[in-house]
């Protein structure tokens, strides 16, 4: 037994195969427009845009303990920016789409302000009256249309690209770039100082206070990031849809309640759960989408039984198998081979 | 005079978010759960008394008789079957599997009732009316701010001069001790939830006697309870009926000020009180 023997590590081979792996996914993702059908497409942008708010709901719930039942008021507000913006600000669509998310980010600071002041459950509920709010508010507007909404003009739908294969593939390529640019930013916030800090947050908010780490600057600041990306996903969703109204922008359901199954089944508190969660929620939907209400309340069952048995959700229970972390956030102490043979 | 009116309006309505209020509180007095399912089984009492009505032909207020021990059964069961499994330090489980009840709960109402509003039909109650010195009172309004007031006085009675209150008030203090010294907590849970239904059955029965309703609008009747909870303060009863009536006067005169505000001004009304006074107007416990 030798210290030199030992070697701390970050990677894993299960990892470095997990990212050869992706890389080439990516590769074959990025090539859909040539590859797929245009249904396949829309479907696989809308997989994206959902697997960009489960990472984003899954940051603040499953690391900084924020659980909060209001994030379609942040989608909504990007939605709803996007079209003001183009429409009355004459801004191209994708610098609205980032416009949107600084004036999220904007918002989002006297809202955590107040609704910091509620304790955990508290907190989520709070957090449901905020998005009313928005709904209500915008259900006020009526330059964009009031309680019935409006629809993006055509002259600003052909100013993204000029053929509608396009802007099509376009559409696609905002989806699929987000998803990776969420998935790929949470991961290396995670990695970071602040991430670390966030982590120990989570796992003990007592001793993580006592060794000086700011608790609410530190949720604060997770708090308006992920509601400006949030709203920049908002923003890129009503671009697919390319019609918005309040009932739809700030629907709890397909926000709120969709996004807190995908994590809760892929597994919260993980990078890989919500990727996880995502492609499940679309395999049951595409399955099970005919049956209506009733799909949704086996989705509400799976979810509840998910919680109850195994509350890290199917990742955990493959990692409390296997040991494998495809997304490397913790070191492993390792034996080198030079040692075996002593 | 119309404004006067549009206060007096407000208060009679704040009796019924005070009931939406109180099964709430209650439940989060004696175990710390938030039920985000709470508007959803107001909305499944009301089709309760709706099956029971068109069923028997009763008065709805007597069906009361029928839905609130139903109400109280399925509360005492969701207790022990489920949501006592979900208690313990993390706050994460008991609000996601309350959140998932609430999506199960209203599609399942989606898939007996169809989305179609339905309405309880009172006969005369409905629209009868007193007339004091130029104010109409609807009488199903002072009614409903009648039973809010013995329903809060029975609560706060149970609370400190029975046995169960007493029970109640142990497992709130400190579950391992209570449960040394011979209760069950899970049994006492399950009574305690039992009792939330039941006075959410009446809740659900006055708001469909007042209102028609679907299955989608459970998710506002737990924002008014939740508004009206954090108005009054934590812990407090009557500081509930107080949030109620103070969230149904805002309700009332921004209704008043433009149709469209009616929602907003009370949301509004909330969010100012919970800068100003974040621990609302009559707190008690902390938490």
């Amino acid at each position: 037994m030798n210290l030199q023997d030992y070697s701390v590590s970050r990677s894993s081979k299960a990892a470095r195969i997990a990212a050869i792996l992706t890389a080439f996914a990516l590769l074959v993702l990025i090539a859909a427009p040539w590859w797929a059908g245009r249904a396949d497409m829309r479907l696989m942008g809308e997989l994206f845009l959902y697997l960009s708010l489960a990472t984003l709901w899954n940051l603040m719930a499953g690391y900084a303990g924020l659980v909060s039942v209001g994030q379609q008021a942040y989608v909504g507000f990007g939605g709803y920016m996007l079209f003001a913006l183009t429409m009355f600000g004459g801004l191209p669509p994708v610098a609205a789409i980032a416009v949107a998310g600084v004036l999220g980010a904007l918002i989002s600071i006297p809202v955590a302000v107040l609704i910091f002041r509620l304790r955990g459950a508290y907190f989520a509920i709070g957090t449901w009256v905020i998005a009313e709010v928005f709904r209500l508010g915008f259900a006020q507007v009526s330059a964009l249309g009031g309680g019935s909404g409006s629809s993006l003009p055509v002259a600003i739908v052909r100013s993204l690209a000029s053929g509608r294969a396009m802007r099509e593939a376009l559409s696609y390529w905002l989806a699929l770039g987000a998803a990776i640019l969420m998935v790929t930013a949470v991961y290396l916030f995670l990695r970071s100082r602040q991430g670390l800090a966030l982590t120990a947050i989570r796992d003990n908010e007592l001793a993580a206070g006592s060794l000086g780490i700011d608790i609410w600057r530190t949720k604060f600041i997770v708090y308006v990031v992920t509601s400006a990306f949030t709203a920049m996903i908002g923003a890129l969703i009503f671009l697919q849809k390319l019609r918005i109204s309040p009932d739809a922008a700030f629907n709890v359901n397909d926000w709120t309640a969709f996004v807190i199954f995908i994590v809760v089944i892929g597994g919260i508190g993980t990078i890989e759960g919500p990727i996880i969660g995502t492609l499940v929620f679309f395999a049951l939907r595409e399955t099970l989408a005919d049956l209506g209400t009733i799909y949704l309340i086996v989705l509400g069952v799976v979810a509840i039984v998910v919680m109850l048995k195994a509350p890290k959700g199917i990742w955990g229970l493959i990692r409390s198998r296997y040991d494998l972390q495809l997304f490397p956030l913790g070191y492993r102490v390792k034996h080198t081979a030079k040692s075996k043979e002593t | 005079m119309e404004w006067l009116n549009a206060i007096v309006q407000g208060t009679l309505l704040g009796g019924l978010y005070a009931l939406f209020a109180a099964g709430l509180s209650l439940i989060f007095g004696v175990m710390r759960l938030v039920n985000i399912a709470h508007g959803d089984l107001i909305v499944l009492a009301a089709y309760l008394g709706l099956t029971v009505t068109t069923a028997t032909g009763m008065h709805p207020l007597v069906a009361l008789v029928i839905v609130v021990p139903a109400m109280a059964l399925i509360g005492y069961a969701l207790q022990r079957g489920l949501l006592n499994q979900t208690l313990g330090d993390d706050i994460l489980p008991p609000l996601l599997v309350t959140f998932g009840l609430s999506v199960i709960i209203q599609n399942g109402l989606l898939e007996a009732y169809s989305a179609d509003p339905q309405d309880l039909d009172a006969g005369a109650l409905e629209t009868a009316s007193l007339a004091v010195g130029g104010l109409t009172f609807g009488i199903l309004p002072l009614l409903t701010f009648a039973i809010a007031i013995a329903v809060i006085w029975g609560l706060q009675w149970t609370f400190y001069h029975t046995a169960l209150g007493r029970a109640f008030r142990a497992v709130s203090d400190n579950q391992d001790i209570a449960q040394l010294m011979g209760l069950n907590r899970r049994h006492i849970f399950g009574l305690a939830m039992a009792l939330a239904l039941g006075v959410t059955a009446i809740a659900g029965i006055l708001l469909g006697i007042r209102t028609s309703f679907d299955p989608a609008i459970g998710g506002a009747r737990l924002i008014f309870g939740f508004e009206a909870v954090i108005i009054g303060g934590l812990g407090n009863l009557w500081g509930t009926l107080a949030g109620g009536v103070i969230l149904g006067v805002a309700q009332t005169i921004g209704a008043k000020i433009d149709p469209g505000w009616q929602l907003l001004a009370g949301h509004i009304a909330f969010l100012v009180i919970l800068a100003v006074r974040p621990n609302g107007l009559f707190p008690r416990v902390s938490g």
